[in-house]
């Protein structure tokens, strides 16, 4: 009898299929009928189907296979193929995207009594902080969820290897408890204090806002918790990030902890070998990712520099001081990549100096030229906002995210994070983390490239018997994953020498 | 004539592409590369990612279509139908001849036949080309069940291939123990067990004797030497791979099984080389075999072959010896010598996981204690230790004792050197 109720893989992976899809149809639903917006067994019917489904589809996907690389037909299938269904499921979260970030009220937001998607959260958002729920609440919600659900269908993937298991525990961990719970959980705690971030994890910059005027000025109001929230926000800055960047490559970060890099391995994961590997998408992001460095830092020193003037009470230090703070600890960086990188300045070497160049000759500018309510002839006010749209909603969420079944998941990680193009510079420059070529063995059979998110040609690399040292490898182990003949490891070791580029790979004996 | 005569080397595979790189880094002669089977240089390895939809086509050119140029290193597809070394032109298909400063033969193999009835059908197919990826890709959706023959490297690969598709496939395999020129029965019973539990039909000690056609001329079932008849759509012969050479049979080149070469890979005639598969050395290297149809080998030659061409005389003096598989989800990689069976001249120490497909032999001399040699399945090892001890004629104690330097598992991995270690002391201490 029991074995006449199991069901067998097809079955099973359809019913997952069917429960999923009729959890997120009743999502949709919420947005078209108010009382079933209004019930809480609606809510939750439509999460745990949505989880369940999941979790089935998956757990039939892998069951009874042998442990082992399990990309049979991705090029063949419509979704991680850009096909057809590719192209529906990128153009449906696009559309959500551009619906959360400009036209909420689509969604039923509304800031004195929400409607509809926004209203259906309502119950958990005030479980967790008291209060009802908004459209970013209902984003967390359903982006921590799915970082959950398809890291449980990740780990089922890689369950032969535990590097792959362990880093993914670790996303899904830093994501439901610093990301979501303990952040909603402040604010229910502390419900009088004016908003700052709470997600300690998520830092400057890839938290824009963090110096911004009003954030400071909530932070700094904000008691001991605003107070711990501001020094761990710098201690993070300053000494954690440093360190661990230099003991473990960016991966710490990009790959272990960071939001975005969460969604990216997990829900993203399908669609990781759509990254184009083009030298000519080399070239671009190179310029991009230190533009979006020179960007960020002028803006935020510009947004510090305009607070110390406009808030004389709040800072023990003025402008001047800053500036020239701000320029000897730039000028101090040079000169180390300089003294560390003079015998093989390279182009990577070459270009953070440039940048780092242009952000101190913006810093200097930046107080010969400004005014009290304008940045260099541009209202500060705008300034922000600008960075806010474009970092923050178009390129992270709309092309980021949206287009993961059209562009790869790691769009924005690649191309426009600027957390990741600080780690990204120290990687390169000065850190442990490499991924070793074993020797000779490289057989140039492409799986190394096409599976990395970020877009690097490993095989070029590797095929020379040389290391792989690149400022934009967030270290999510794939390519030594899906290596057939066992020639790449990540490991951390000493920094001399990590990219010597041999005569031949190793086995001639020329 | 102004322009100068280019180096022409027939085949753009790992050795010919290769030698194309290594000589333009050297020398600007003009070089051209000609190839009958595809417009640019691919992994003949990972052909059977494409079929089993791991990789694109694209993906398996490690180069971009304007590295060529940029290098300027000329391709030409074309056929060679005969070289003529007295006025140093080679004949294409078409009828053009070409002038050449030197000819490289690297022309790779070709899959073996033995003349089994029914060989030549529709629907009997190697797996060694492009064109036989392509064959197979158009045929995949008639095929429900298939048939492979012959239990080497390629064989077990196309049953990989095929079984990825839901196809069901019976592998014959001549031999009563899986690949036992290389591996020991014990490591070729894990093998077998691993093809099986994948839910290959695995037939040791199974000769085909027929292919049998349907009235339409396509394979429809194949004769076994057990009297068994297997119903199939696809026959795929993957009995080895002999050298390319049946069109320069009427040539005055001097031929075995290969094109012989010397130490510097140069044939009989002035200057005619081959290097890669199709080479077959008149003087091998000690354990080692006059044709080795290995991609690090092709690698090397070609790279040797560069230095000779561009002024500096070197000697083909490869390295330690060193190989890698994959057989369905277990690696496989081998440094040094060591050979199925043990011998007086070779003691073997085995260790294997208890219910793991994770496995090392070594092979040291019984007497000097000298290590030779390791086969390691499930656990990755450093190609640079291995061959540091084996230049520094390591004894196999002080490998034994050093064995977790080697290891390249991902991080986190479970070590077994321990475990191996603790055997090894438990066997012989």
């Amino acid at each position: 009898m029991a074995k006449s109720i199991r069901l067998n893989i097809v079955q099973g992976k359809n019913l997952g299929l069917l429960l999923g899809l009729a959890g997120l149809l009743l999502l949709l639903y919420s947005l078209f009928d108010e009382s079933f917006a209004r019930s809480t067994n609606g809510l939750i019917s439509s999460l745990v189907l949505i989880s369940v489904g999941t979790i089935l589809y998956s757990e039939r996907l892998y069951h009874g296979t042998i442990p082992g690389i399990k990309n049979n037909g991705v090029w063949l299938d419509g979704l991680s193929a850009r096909g057809v269904l590719g192209w529906f499921v990128g153009i449906a979260l696009t559309c959500f995207y551009i619906a959360l970030y400009f036209y909420p009220e689509t969604l039923g937001f509304n800031s004195e009594d929400s409607t509809g998607l926004v209203a259906f959260f309502d119950p958990l958002s005030i479980a967790l902080n008291g209060k009802p729920a908004t459209q970013w609440f209902v984003y967390g919600s359903l982006y921590t969820l799915a970082i959950l659900i398809f890291g449980v269908k990740f780990i089922l993937k890689y369950r032969h290897n535990r590097y792959q298991i362990i880093r993914t525990l670790s996303v899904m961990f830093f994501q439901l408890g610093f990301a979501f719970l303990i952040p909603e959980l402040l604010a229910f705690f502390h419900p009088d204090t004016p908003y700052f971030a709470k997600d300690l994890k998520n830092m400057w910059p890839l938290n824009y806002y963090f110096f911004e005027s009003w954030h400071l000025k909530n932070m700094l109001s904000g008691g001991n918790l605003g107070l711990f929230v501001l020094f761990s926000g710098l201690a993070m800055i300053f000494i954690v990030s440093p360190v661990l960047t230099y003991l473990y490559g960016k991966r710490w970060y990009c790959s272990w902890v960071c939001g975005c890099g969460a969604l990216a391995e997990t829900a993203g994961d399908p669609f990781r070998q759509l990254s184009s590997k083009k030298i000519s998408v080399w070239k671009l992001e190179r310029w991009l990712i230190h533009l979006v460095l020179v960007f960020v830092f002028i803006t935020t020193i510009a947004v510090i520099w305009s607070f110390l003037g406009s808030n004389p009470s709040l800072s023990s230090f003025s402008r001047e001081t800053f500036v020239i703070g701000i320029v000897v600890f730039l000028v101090t960086i040079m000169g180390v990549i300089y003294f560390f990188k003079r015998k093989e300045m390279d182009k990577d070497a070459l270009y953070s100096m440039i940048t780092l160049g242009c952000i101190i000759a913006g810093t200097i500018a930046i107080q010969a030229f400004s005014g009290e309510k304008n940045i260099l002839f541009i209202k500060s006010y705008t300034l922000t906002k600008w960075y806010g749209f474009g970092i923050g909603a178009a390129f992270s969420g709309v092309l980021g995210v949206g287009f993961y079944p059209i562009l790869g998941s790691r769009v924005w990680c690649r191309f426009g994070c600027p957390m990741a193009a600080i780690l990204g510079l120290q990687q390169r420059l000065l850190s442990r983390f490499r991924i070793t070529t074993n020797g000779g063995q490289c057989i140039s059979c492409g799986n190394c490239s096409a599976y990395c998110e970020m877009g690097i040609d490993v095989r070029a690399y590797a095929q020379k018997g040389q290391n792989i040292v690149r400022s934009s490898c967030v270290g999510c182990g794939i390519c030594s994953a899906v290596c057939p003949r066992g020639v790449l490891k990540l490991e951390n070791g000493p920094v001399a020498n990590r990219t010597n580029l041999p005569n031949f790979p190793l086995g001639n004996k020329l | 004539m102004t322009s100068q005569s280019p180096i022409i080397i027939i085949g753009n595979g790992i050795a010919g592409t290769t030698l194309a790189r290594n000589i333009r880094k050297n020398s600007r002669h003009p070089i051209l590369v000609i190839s009958k089977e595809s417009d640019y240089f691919f992994s003949r390895t990972a052909l059977m990612y494409v079929y089993m939809g791991h990789l694109k086509w694209e993906n398996l050119e490690p180069y971009e279509k304007g590295f060529w140029q940029q290098n300027n290193i000329d391709l030409l597809k074309a056929e060679v139908t005969q070289i003529k070394p007295q006025e140093k032109i080679i004949v294409l298909a078409n009828g053009q001849h070409l002038s050449y400063s030197s000819l490289v033969l690297a022309t790779g193999s070709t899959p073996n036949k033995f003349g089994w009835k029914g060989q030549d059908l529709e629907g009997v197919q190697g797996l060694y080309t492009k064109q036989d990826l392509e064959k197979l890709t158009a045929n995949a959706p008639n095929i429900k069940q298939a048939v492979v023959v012959g239990g080497g490297l390629i064989g077990i690969e196309l049953a990989e291939m095929l079984h990825s598709r839901g196809i069901r496939v019976t592998f014959l395999v001549r031999e009563d123990s899986f690949w036992n020129k290389v591996i020991s029965p014990h490591e070729g019973d894990m093998i077998e067990k691993h093809i099986l539990a994948h839910g290959i039909d695995l037939k040791m000690s199974t000769n085909l004797v027929e292919i049998i056609a349907n009235e339409k001329g396509q394979a429809n079932a194949v004769i076994t030497d057990q009297e068994e008849s297997l119903p199939c759509q696809m026959v795929g012969l993957t009995a080895g791979v002999r050298p390319n050479i049946d069109f320069l049979k009427n040539s005055d080149l001097e031929m075995n099984r290969g094109i012989l070469v010397d130490q510097h890979l140069a044939t009989n005639l002035p200057d005619i080389y081959a290097i890669g598969d199709c080479a077959e050395l008149r003087a091998p290297l000690p354990h080692r075999n006059a044709i080795e149809a290995v991609w690090y080998v092709g690698r090397m030659m070609g790279e040797t072959l560069a230095q000779s061409l561009t002024g500096n005389l070197s000697p083909y003096t490869p390295g330690h010896w060193f190989n890698s598989a994959k057989f369905f989800d277990i690696e496989y990689q081998t440094y040094g010598q060591i050979s199925p069976l043990a011998t007086q001249k070779e003691n073997h120490f085995c260790w294997k996981h208890p219910e793991k497909n994770c496995m090392v032999r070594l092979a040291y001399h019984p007497k000097s204690r000298l290590f030779l040699g390791i086969n390691t399945f499930g656990i990755r090892m450093r190609h640079e230790v291995f061959d540091q001890w084996l230049n520094d004629q390591t004894s196999i104690e002080t490998v034994m004792e050093n064995l977790s330097q080697v290891n390249f598992d991902p991080e986190f991995y479970t070590q077994y050197e321990p475990q191996i270690i603790a055997e090894w002391q438990n066997q012989f201490v």
